[in-house]
């Protein structure tokens, strides 16, 4: 018997005023892999992202989260199993603690004391929890990001273009760090990329996106031999 | 009603409008050079200052008058006619949030709470006389303020969504209760939209003398009781006003958000 996926999207589409954003989008993510969605801009990539995170709304089809279409789940437990961490990190102006803590902080829930020191210290941020985030780099503010999310314990984590703003030294950084991360935590992960080298690097599985629709799904070896 | 009619009619044969007539034309010509003005450095907001000025002047007149016929009906209209003046009120606060989802709604809400809660609690108190004569321009008054307030907590609200959009939707991303996550920007709009009455207050009595202290005065009232009505006025105008920004704000902030806690679009390319 086949495992139920992790996350699973059917004919999922989302259309705004007449425009179309995302059609007839149907994958399985499987528990511990990492499906990569590359593709040219404006295809699509990142209403799909928002689509899972339920971030927006789908117009046709849906999503299911261990085989429970998540339109029955309370967006916000949602939003807590399946974790985005946007392309912008929109940090909010204070500490990297603040930012960190941030989920728990603005849900008034007490910040677990084991979890956050040990992320920080997964993500290299060790001795920043007082810095301000206006002080960071670039890599170090979507270091924060990722960290803010995983503070959830995320069932799949959501990643989009994680190192696209980043010069070379960090992108390589903040990439290594990822698949350390994925490597270790076991996560189930969705990731946007505009580089397809990355998309191999990274990946188990890869969707292409063109014009709205899937181009392409299968494993990475095979799609992007 | 003959009697009513003659009362109405006889209020422009009254030699004093000559008075008013020609004290307008000098506050209209100093109002023109601003408008002027403003077509000279090209801020492009003479067609609106021109306008504005124009409908105040009509507005205020027709009001004027009305309140003349008022003056001889029964109380219990007064109720009637600040209600218009809230809708009123609304109509123009709505315009200052075009492209925030329930504007109208919330504006009325606020507008007719805010102001309707201080000028029943002030009539009650009897700082506010039962009478047409004194509940209908003082109301007026409240009401005014109020729908100023109102509006530039909308217009801040609304550019506060816009341009920290990334920041809202990452924090719902989080699985943080919308509430929440909106707070710091509900609490900016009400701060700005407070800054204009919290201003008033400081300079209240040595940067200016306000309208009905100086008419008090004029009209030989006792000076330090003119300023104690004014200050109670003053007082009412914030209280109303910060009544009004805090429910029109708390409310915007719910209906930006769709039932799945998704922010909703806010057009932000409208004005006035």
């Amino acid at each position: 018997m086949t495992p139920t996926p992790k996350l699973e999207t059917r004919n999922l589409g989302r259309v705004v005023d007449g425009d179309r954003l995302l059609e007839d989008v149907s994958v399985s993510i499987p528990e511990s892999t990492v499906l990569v969605v590359v593709g040219p801009s404006g295809a699509g990539k990142s209403s799909f992202l928002r689509l899972l995170n339920r971030l927006d709304e789908p117009t046709e089809g849906t999503v299911l989260l261990e085989g429970e279409d998540y339109r029955n789940l309370p967006p916000r437990d949602l939003r807590k199993r399946v974790g985005l961490v946007p392309q912008d990190p929109a940090l909010v102006p204070g500490t990297v603690f603040e930012n960190v803590a941030r989920g728990p902080l603005l849900r008034d829930e007490s910040i677990d004391e084991t979890h956050l020191p040990e992320l920080l210290e997964r993500l290299g941020l060790t001795g920043y929890e007082d810095r301000d985030v206006e002080e960071l780099s670039g890599g170090e503010k979507q270091r924060v990001a990722i960290a803010r999310t995983l503070l959830n314990d995320p069932d799949v984590l959501l990643l989009d273009e994680p190192t696209s703003h980043l010069d070379s030294k960090a992108e390589e950084r903040v990439e290594a760090l990822l698949v350390d991360l994925i490597r270790e935590l076991d996560l189930t992960v969705v990731m946007v990329t505009h580089d397809e080298d990355q998309a191999r690097r990274i990946g188990d599985h890869v969707l292409i996106l063109r014009d709205d629709r899937v181009d392409r799904v299968g494993p990475v070896e095979e799609v992007l031999a | 009603m003959d009697t009513v009619l003659e009362e109405f009619l006889e209020q422009f044969t009254d030699p004093v409008l000559l008075t008013g007539l020609a004290q307008v034309a000098v506050a209209a010509v100093l109002a023109a050079l601003v408008v002027g003005l403003s077509h000279l450095r090209g801020l492009t907001l003479e067609r609106e200052l021109a306008v504005a000025l124009v409908r105040g002047l009509v507005q205020i007149v027709a009001m004027g008058s009305i309140v003349g016929v008022l003056l001889t009906v029964d109380f219990v209209w007064s109720g009637v006619i600040l209600l218009g003046m809230m809708i009123g009120a609304t109509w123009i606060s709505k315009n200052r949030g075009e492209g925030l989802p329930g504007v109208v709604r919330v504006s009325f809400v606020a507008i007719v709470f805010g102001s309707g809660l201080v000028i029943v609690t002030m009539t009650l108190a009897g700082a506010i006389e039962a009478t047409v004569r004194n509940l209908v321009p003082v109301g007026s008054m409240i009401i005014a303020n109020a729908m100023q307030i109102n509006s530039l907590a909308l217009d801040r609200f609304k550019s506060e969504i816009a341009s920290n959009r990334a920041e809202i939707e990452a924090g719902l991303a989080l699985g943080a209760p919308p509430t929440a996550v909106i707070s710091r920007h509900v609490e900016t709009g009400v701060q700005a939209s407070l800054i204009p009455v919290i201003d008033s207050l400081k300079s209240l009595g040595w940067v200016w003398i306000p309208g009905i202290m100086a008419g008090m005065i004029l009209a030989g009232e006792n000076p330090i009781y003119a300023a104690l009505y004014q200050f109670v006025i003053m007082a009412m105008i914030f209280a109303a006003g910060g009544l009004t920004s805090m429910t029109s704000s708390l409310l915007i902030g719910k209906y930006v958000f769709t039932d799945a806690e998704q922010l909703r679009d806010v057009e932000t390319d409208s004005s006035s």
